[in-house]
């Protein structure tokens, strides 16, 4: 906007401004309206929804599957999306910067006086194509509940390896299909292709001892599992070193 | 002392406005009946007298909002009451909470939900009232977004109103801990993660958040003083300085509002 523009803008906003009516008391009282709207909807959603409490919170199992807030769930939708480790980075924080920034600097870099939306196209359709995509990740992140068994067939090699091996097999699957991981990881055709890696033939690309340090020491966005006890982490450790 | 100088009648509409005085009604001293009706309006004439606060007032409530103002337009006043909501909620939630992570926070919110009155309301309350606030907080800015109100002279207001965003979700985020059951406990380690593996200060931001680079004991009452007093005070403050704005700046008028240039001449009505 140049000079002329602002002034035309602050003089044509002055008219419509001596034209309109005092804000008090009729914008208070749509506002007023307004508030009590939103008051009879929290007051609702509290009787009909209340407030649930899970189970203590309990660094060494992990029943409850790592779930944010439903408005978080596009962000974390965008980490399923971008799967190579490099770019990870780049998705998780990278790209929500980026989208805060060019938020943040929308008013000075989109100048023109012209402010009829169906008159600024690119940013007319920016918005609602923003929208359309938060809208879908959501709703994406909100279906994508992770299931708690394991459906896949038991290997040949685990079935000839004999009874030992296959209890050992039996009762691994259990712990990890307990313990989150498919919200994170797809083995078979169960759980989420991301943002962790496919565990299907991981035994195939990692050694026993890679696969416990990853659970010790795992890289973000996964959380570490070394608290959870031997018997189970020995489990997982038995039941993963067998998917080759 | 000098009577101050009188204030021009606010232009409230007739329904509204105070009948003149019956005859024989409070003409200089009235008897005890009508120096009690006095006695608020005194009251409020002595605190002028000594702040001159009521020329603000006027200010703020007799502005002129423009032509064409629709519903839309209570959006930014309906966040500011989720808001509100969740401050008034929340103080009575912080009269039980303690953040204690070896079991106390766990137990204070099982307490309130359970055993005190009404305390699984209020705690609803608390918890629906995030989500009301975050929708209402994109509606808004939506609104803001499409009507191009953020175009000149209402830059700073943007720019403080996606602060405002941002904090919001920052609270969202901080609550979900506190509850410390196993949902808030393994979403809140993903979180503080996924933070930390974002470019620069990444890993500083997870080690601030966490109090160290492992999520210990200290981390609830960090997460606990960002809850309800880091961001909270700031959220208060800014939402003060954008509603400066908008009462300074007035709010904009709908952007297929026309002004009809000829009335001009008839702003003596007005
Ligand atoms: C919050 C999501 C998340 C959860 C929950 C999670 N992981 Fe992961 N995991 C990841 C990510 C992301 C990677 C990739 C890290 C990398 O590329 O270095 C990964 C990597 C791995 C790897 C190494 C894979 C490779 O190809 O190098 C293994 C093994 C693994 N996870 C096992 C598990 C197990 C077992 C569980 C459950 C007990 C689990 N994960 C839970 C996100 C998760
Ligand atoms: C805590 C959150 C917020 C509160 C309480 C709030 C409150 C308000 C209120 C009461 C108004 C008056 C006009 C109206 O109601 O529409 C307003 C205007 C405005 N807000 Fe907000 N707001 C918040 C967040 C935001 C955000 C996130 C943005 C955008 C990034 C924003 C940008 C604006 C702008 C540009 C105006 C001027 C609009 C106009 O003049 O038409 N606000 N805000």
């Amino acid at each position: 906007m140049n000079q002329r523009e602002k002034e035309e803008y602050l003089r044509d906003y002055s008219i419509l401004k001596a034209q309109g009516k005092p804000f008090f008391p009729y914008a208070v009282a749509k506002d007023g309206a307004m508030a009590v709207v939103v008051m009879a909807i929290i007051i609702t959603m509290s009787l009909v929804l209340g407030a649930e409490l899970g189970s203590k919170a309990n660094p060494t199992t992990t029943t409850y599957v790592p779930r944010p807030e439903w408005y978080f769930f596009f962000l974390f939708e965008v980490l399923r999306v971008v799967k190579p480790p490099s770019l990870v980075g780049l998705a998780t924080i990278g790209v929500p910067t980026l989208c805060m920034v060019l938020l943040f600097l929308l008013p000075f870099y989109d100048r023109s006086p012209e402010r009829r939306p169906e008159r600024r196209p690119i940013a007319t359709i920016t918005g609602i194509a923003v929208i359309a995509a938060m809208a879908f990740l959501t709703y994406s992140g909100a279906a994508a509940g992770p299931p708690t068994t394991i459906e896949t067939a038991t290997p040949a090699a685990v079935k000839s390896a004999g009874s030992a091996s296959l209890t050992e097999y039996e009762a691994g699957k259990k712990v990890v299909a307990q313990s989150g991981c498919l919200a994170c990881h797809k083995i078979g055709e169960n759980g989420n292709a991301g943002p962790g890696p496919d565990l299907t033939h991981i035994a195939a690309r990692l050694p026993r001892q890679g696969i416990a340090r990853t659970l010790v020491n795992p890289t973000a966005p996964m959380p570490s599992f070394k608290n959870l006890p031997p018997k189970k982490f020995t489990a997982i450790v038995n039941f993963l070193a067998q998917l080759k | 002392m000098p009577k101050l100088p009188k204030l021009p009648a606010p232009p409230l509409p007739p329904p509204l406005r105070e009948p003149p005085p019956r005859p024989g009604e409070s003409n200089g001293k009235g008897g005890p009946i009508e120096e009690a009706k006095a006695a608020g309006i005194n009251v409020v004439d002595w605190v002028d007298e000594r702040t001159s606060l009521s020329g603000a007032g006027r200010w703020l409530m007799f502005r002129k909002v423009p032509k064409g103002t629709n519903w839309f337009y209570t959006l930014g006043s309906a966040t500011m009451f989720a808001f509100l909501s969740q401050a008034v909620t929340g103080v009575f939630l912080a009269m039980y909470y303690r953040p204690d992570p070896a079991g106390g926070a766990y137990e204070s919110i099982r307490y309130v939900t359970n055993d005190v009155f009404l305390g699984q309301f209020v705690r609803g309350m608390h918890k629906w009232g995030s989500s009301v606030m975050v929708i209402l907080i994109f509606l808004h800015m939506g609104r803001t977004f499409f009507f191009g109100a953020y175009k000149y002279p209402r830059e700073l207001n943007w720019v403080i109103g996606v602060v405002l965003l941002i904090l919001t979700m920052t609270m969202s985020f901080t609550g979900y801990l506190l509850p410390f059951d196993q949902r808030a406990y393994w979403a809140t380690i993903v979180g503080v993660n996924i933070n930390g593996t974002g470019p620069l200060l990444g890993p500083y931001l997870s080690d601030f958040l966490r109090g160290g680079s492992e999520f210990g004991a200290t981390t609830l009452s960090r997460f606990y003083a960002i809850h309800m007093l880091l961001v909270p005070g700031a959220l208060a403050a800014l939402i003060g300085a954008h509603l400066y704005l908008v009462a300074k700046l007035g709010t904009t008028a709908p952007p297929w509002q026309k002004a009809e240039k000829r009335s001009e001449l008839r702003e003596a009505e007005v």
